[in-house]
């Protein structure tokens, strides 16, 4: 079982999504962060399912593995929903939701294919090492797909400061996962220590957004190039 | 080798995402104007100087804690950390770079100096309502 460091971790990521949610509601942008919040739900939801089985079957149990491993593409998938959903954001004024909408969803069922075909190719347990498999990859086509958004945002003069600090905190948390990931398949005895990173850094995200909904106003803007790394000599 | 180049990208997209969003706490405490009590205890400059970042670290570890703005206060000491030591290792190489870390420096501090004006106001409020009740 895991000892109470994890618990509280894990309680305080809880009350950290359900907080996101509530100050979405408060300052009234629930409906235009729907995706965001959706995600926020759900990862409540996910939350409170692993701490059920977790006390039920124990860490170690196959179907805490299993119901982790599925949750976690779930989420993944949504996650990845959210941040398209920036991009309509984003884009709004240009018209073109539709055609992001198609073009995300092509980009996930070829994401899921390329993962199909690796998997297929090395495992005999292909659902589960699908899953698996397919988070990894998204964190890494979520996180360019950031990097795209924010070279974007970048190029616009004002900004919604609410909108550039969900771009970042967003990305940060991909880049994070990202290189987590990519320095487990480097040395995969590693796994084990990154993993303990996980809960830690999936606070931060909600953390970020609790702070963005709480602290930043509606009105404030920003201009993202007076904050990005090029824009050291100004 | 595809790990190693995506580990390589994630790592360099981690600071071009973490360097903006550390600048974008940080710009938007900077309209923020401090009140008398703060500045006569942390004894700012105009304007800040980074000298005094860890000095007002501490008296805001001295406040109550609040947890909407603990990760906020973490990244931006993180961030403070990594342009410190931008400034020394540019300190004979490049003078320009030397005079921006200075200044970025500075406002770090103003960006804890404004932190522990809220917590003293946070804690004010929860006097004045504990007095209250």
């Amino acid at each position: 079982m895991p000892g109470s460091a994890s618990y509280a971790i894990l309680f305080l990521g809880t009350l950290l999504e359900a907080l996101v949610v509530v100050c979405a509601i408060r300052r009234k942008v629930f409906r235009k962060y729907f995706v965001l919040n959706l995600y926020m739900a759900l990862c409540l939801l996910v939350s409170w399912g692993r701490h059920y089985i977790l006390a039920r079957e124990g860490l170690a149990s196959l179907n805490y593995r299993y119901f982790y491993f599925y949750t976690d593409a779930l989420l993944t998938i949504v996650l990845y929903f959210s941040l398209i959903s920036l991009y309509v954001s984003v884009f709004e004024e240009m018209k073109v939701g539709r055609y992001l909408r198609l073009g995300a969803v092509l980009l996930l069922a070829g994401t899921s294919w390329f993962t199909y075909a690796v998997v297929s190719q090395s495992s005999h347990k292909i659902l589960t090492y699908f899953a698996f498999e397919l988070s990894q990859n998204l964190y890494f086509v979520g996180l360019v797909l950031t990097y795209v958004l924010w070279a974007a945002v970048l190029k616009m003069r004002q900004t919604p400061a609410l909108l550039v600090q969900l771009v970042l905190s967003l990305g940060i948390y991909f880049s994070f996962f990202a290189a987590c990931y990519a320095l487990s398949n480097l040395h995969p005895t590693l796994y084990s220590r990154v993993s303990v990173l996980f809960p830690v850094v999936g606070c931060l995200l909600p953390l970020s957004w609790v702070y963005a909904f709480w602290r930043v106003p509606n009105e404030a803007r920003l201009s993202p190039a007076r904050l990005a790394m090029a824009g050291v000599s100004r | 080798m595809i790990a190693a180049l995506i580990l390589g990208c994630s790592i360099v997209f981690f600071l071009q995402f973490f360097v903006p969003y550390c600048r974008s706490l940080i710009a938007a405490s900077s309209n923020h104007i401090l009140s008398p009590e703060v500045r006569d205890v942390t004894g700012l400059t105009t304007p800040a100087s980074g000298e005094d970042f860890h000095r007002v670290i501490q008296l805001l570890h001295l406040c109550p804690d609040r947890p909407e703005d603990r990760g906020e206060i973490r990244a931006v000491g993180i961030y403070f950390e990594m342009v410190d030591f931008l400034k020394t290792v540019s300190r004979s190489i490049a003078p320009s770079v030397r005079t921006w870390t200075e200044r970025e420096l500075g406002r770090c501090t103003y960006f804890a100096a404004v932190a522990l004006d809220r917590r003293v106001a946070f804690s004010r409020d929860l006097l004045a309502q504990q007095i209250e009740a």
